[in-house]
């Protein structure tokens, strides 16, 4: 049942979008906002927007998961920050969006641009780095710190050249499925990056992301077929990550398991 | 008589409220190699640990009285543990080689010292893998991975690895339970090639591979220090009736 | 101290500051939204914000009751598809259903729960909007809508997490039940339930805050009309499409009036994820 609804969802998208794809849909900007012409800065947009917010916040989870898994026991501190991360995972994108948008586009007066866009995504998926980092470093075997110790390593020598590289496919995992939420993430990226259609220039540009111009174009029915064409590339993208996701967590299911 | 390399002095160990030592005193004397048998729970490991502070990662261990390194006191405030440990080298049950090549896995100790010239790290890798006869089974395959050798050669690999350090001390903890009779000789082998340069603890649960490498051996039981002496002694004559009856194979 | 161990116990300090990154966006957050959204709640009164029929932004007239209605209705509407529906997609892949398909069936759900929430409201559009209005009638923009695919869209948490918590019922709980004669069925219902309980309700209180929480999709399949829905197949405006469809031109108190809108739904979240957390916590216990 679940999975005829997926892939009705996957086959119908595809069916009506994949026809109105070609190179130039994809390398041209959208003119007469967005009824013509292709959608290349929105996709330069999500890839930078993305890309930024992956580099905020990865080294803030992978140093979250680290100190939970390596620095302390369980204590109230871990307790506190654990509950910090799973309130912050609950909470609803447009909440984000109106933070974002009060705090970086209004007070720090970054206005509507990729880095407003990209800190607020990146504290969006610091829970889901968190977690899977911390699983990840978690499930690297005890024995190799040991090894690592008694061979006369100092702790930080530890993480980094033994905890760490072992961990790597599962935090890659994580940062994936990251990369994943924050091309689909509409809500709060309109309010924060905002909906400029021209080709960002720095990251105080505004920029449009590939989700946002397929909710704009299907919500102001500006045009039905590139609407269908940016939701393929969207089902597309994220079809994509699910898959090297996947095939990185069943590589690293065999080697370790 | 040979000089003294590690003493032990009313050495306790606890873990929480359990007491997991209970007052040992014991000489170690220099580059021989020392037997320590005992059932498992006996606390042989746990000292072999504390000798290296291994057991500091253990949350809620703690000690009492005092454990000399050369002299040196091991739990004193203003002791480098990394330094100590690479003063002690430890080769552990099973054998971990990392998820690295067999190169790396040598090299690893040295490079985590600070040590960066490569024809230098190159020399002390080939070095110890010759001392442990492994050099001319992976001459040709430095760069593949470690965990493709096998069992025996791992472990052999393990040693290596702690040669490499260039330690004053060996502390094996049952470093051949997991391997078959061939590959257990062969290490047995190079233990008694090393004792020259190196004074050796081998914590092990097989009374007869204690009889077979040790001078002298030691019986823990219980987390208490039963006795210890000559191994031929301990084998022929034991004092204590508790060691007769662990080493003919009445209990453990 | 050596060189060394000083670099450590700082490296120690840095990581204690990078964990508490996860915290300390929390705080600013609640307290960014709620220093926004109070003020006009106090000038304009709480209960009359709260319990007042109308919203005319531009007659300074701030009631949300449409719109709490609306994100209860609609709501509730997914609950009640999306619970049944998720639960026996859970119970057929632990009870039910081999290993092998198992594994095949769970990355799929997780690709459910990574499509983009615009997505989903656009197939409400082009393909449920119009199948409603022709068949019941009605504006197609709706409750109904919306609660059908808000529903869809909570079965990956529901079952997610209904799965882990019946796979972590141990087996000798199943094998005894079977043992003294009960059915497959029987056990499912007087063993495995009652067993994986709490874990099972988190995922609904979890799935309850998606819903509610969710903006893009009911924004564009809900209607958005400023009224209470006499039906099923009357359009609806949500407290998150309240804030999205408004935010782009509000300014001054209305401005402030559409954060306090997101002050009340805030605290819903957060009252529901501190369920979610505590009836979840008492499983491990």
């Amino acid at each position: 049942m679940t999975i005829a609804v997926l892939f009705f969802i996957i086959f119908f998208i595809l069916k009506k979008g994949l026809p109105v794809l070609s190179f130039k849909f994809l390398t041209t900007n959208p003119g007469e906002m967005g009824k013509t012409g292709g959608i290349f800065s929105t996709i330069i947009g999500t890839i930078a927007l993305t890309v930024t917010a992956v580099l905020i916040a990865a080294p803030l989870g992978i140093g979250s998961a680290i100190y939970l898994t390596e620095y302390t026991r369980e204590n109230w501190v871990t307790r506190v920050i654990r509950f910090g991360a799973e309130c912050l995972a609950g909470i609803p994108s447009i909440i984000f969006g109106l933070f974002g948008f009060i705090l970086f586009v209004t007070k720090l007066k970054f206005g509507w641009s990729i880095l407003s866009g990209s800190l607020t995504l990146a504290f969006m998926i610091l829970p889901t780095l968190i977690r899977t980092s911390e699983e990840a470093i978690r499930a690297v075997p005890y024995v190799y710190r040991e090894v690592s110790y008694s061979l006369g390593s100092t702790k930080w020598q530890t993480v980094t050249k033994v905890v760490l590289p072992s961990a790597m496919p599962g935090i890659v995992t994580g940062i994936i499925l990251s990369v994943g939420r924050s091309i689909g993430e509409t809500a709060s990226v309109i309010f924060t990056a905002g909906s400029a259609l021209r080709l960002p220039t720095s990251i105080f540009s505004s920029s449009r992301t590939m989700s946002v111009h397929f909710y704009i174009l299907a919500r102001e029915g500006i045009s039905m077929s590139n609407a269908y064409g940016t939701a393929a590339i969207l089902i597309l993208a994220i079809l994509a990550v699910n898959l090297v996701t996947y095939a990185i967590m069943h590589r690293f299911m065999r080697k370790y398991c | 008589m040979p000089s003294v390399a590690i003493r032990a002095q009313d050495f306790s160990h606890y873990f929480g409220t359990k007491q997991t030592l209970k007052k040992i005193n014991l000489d170690v004397a220099e580059n021989k190699i020392l037997g320590i048998i005992g059932p498992a729970g006996s606390g042989k490991s746990t000292f072999l640990r504390a000798l290296n502070r291994l057991n500091d990662l253990v949350p809620d261990s703690r000690v009492e009285g005092t454990l000399l390194v050369e002299g040196v006191d091991v739990y004193s405030a203003d002791t480098s543990v990394a330094e100590l440990r690479r003063r002690l080298g430890m080769v552990f049950a099973i054998p971990v080689p990392l998820p690295r090549s067999i190169y790396e896995n040598v090299a690893f100790g040295a490079r985590m010292a600070g040590l960066k010239d490569k024809s230098a790290l190159t020399e002390i890798v080939i070095d110890s893998l010759k001392k442990t006869a492994l050099w001319e089974e992976v001459s040709d395959r430095l760069h593949s991975s470690a965990l493709k050798l096998s069992g025996g050669q791992q472990q052999r690999l393990c040693i290596a690895r702690t040669l490499a350090l260039k330690p004053r001390f060996i502390l094996l903890d049952e470093p051949t339970s997991g391997l078959d009779p061939i590959s257990t000789m062969k290490i047995e082998e190079t233990l008694r090639q090393l004792k020259k340069d190196y004074t050796i603890i081998l914590v092990t649960n097989n009374t007869k591979q204690a009889a077979r490498v040790a001078d002298r051996t030691a019986f823990f039981l219980n987390g208490d220090l039963i006795e210890v002496d000559e191994t031929v002694r301990v084998f022929s004559a034991p004092s204590d009736q508790r060691t007769n009856d662990y080493i003919s194979g009445r209990f453990g | 101290m050596t060189r060394l161990e000083r670099k450590e116990s700082l490296i120690r300090i840095a990581l204690l500051v990078v964990a508490f990154s996860a915290v300390s966006v929390l705080v600013v957050i609640t307290v960014f939204i709620i220093e926004e959204g109070t003020p006009i709640m106090v000038k304009y009164g709480f209960k009359k914000f709260l319990f007042n029929l109308d919203w005319f932004p531009s007659e300074e007239s701030y009631g949300l009751l449409p719109m709490v209605i609306g994100s209860i209705m609609v709501t509730f509407g997914a609950l009640v598809i999306g619970v049944p529906f998720g639960l026996a997609c859970a119970v057929f892949l632990t009870e039910f259903s081999s290993k092998r398909l198992r594994r095949v069936i769970k990355p799929m759900i997780e690709l459910l729960a990574g499509i983009p929430s615009v997505v989903y409201g656009f197939m409400g559009v082009v393909i449920l909007v119009p199948f409603i209005r022709e068949t019941l009638g009605g504006p197609g923009l709706s409750v109904l809508a919306s609660s059908i695919i808000l529903g869809i869209m909570i079965l990956p948490t529901i079952i997610s997490i209904s799965v882990d918590s019946l796979e972590a019922v141990p087996p000798a709980y199943r094998e005894g039940s079977i043992a003294l004669g009960a059915t497959r069925w029987q056990t499912t219902r007087m063993v495995m339930f009652p067993a994986a309980r709490s874990g099972i309700i988190a995922s609904i209180i979890l799935g309850m805050g998606r819903a509610i929480g969710e903006t893009m999709a009911v924004i564009m399949i809900a209607g958005n009309a400023i009224a209470i829905p006499r039906s099923l197949l009357d359009p609806v405006r949500t407290l998150t499409s309240n804030i999205a469809l408004e935010m782009a031109y509000a300014s001054g108190e209305h401005r402030q009036a559409l954060f306090a809108t997101g002050v009340i739904l805030f605290v819903i979240i957060m009252i529901l994820n501190t369920i979610a957390n505590v009836t979840s916590k008492r499983r491990k216990a």
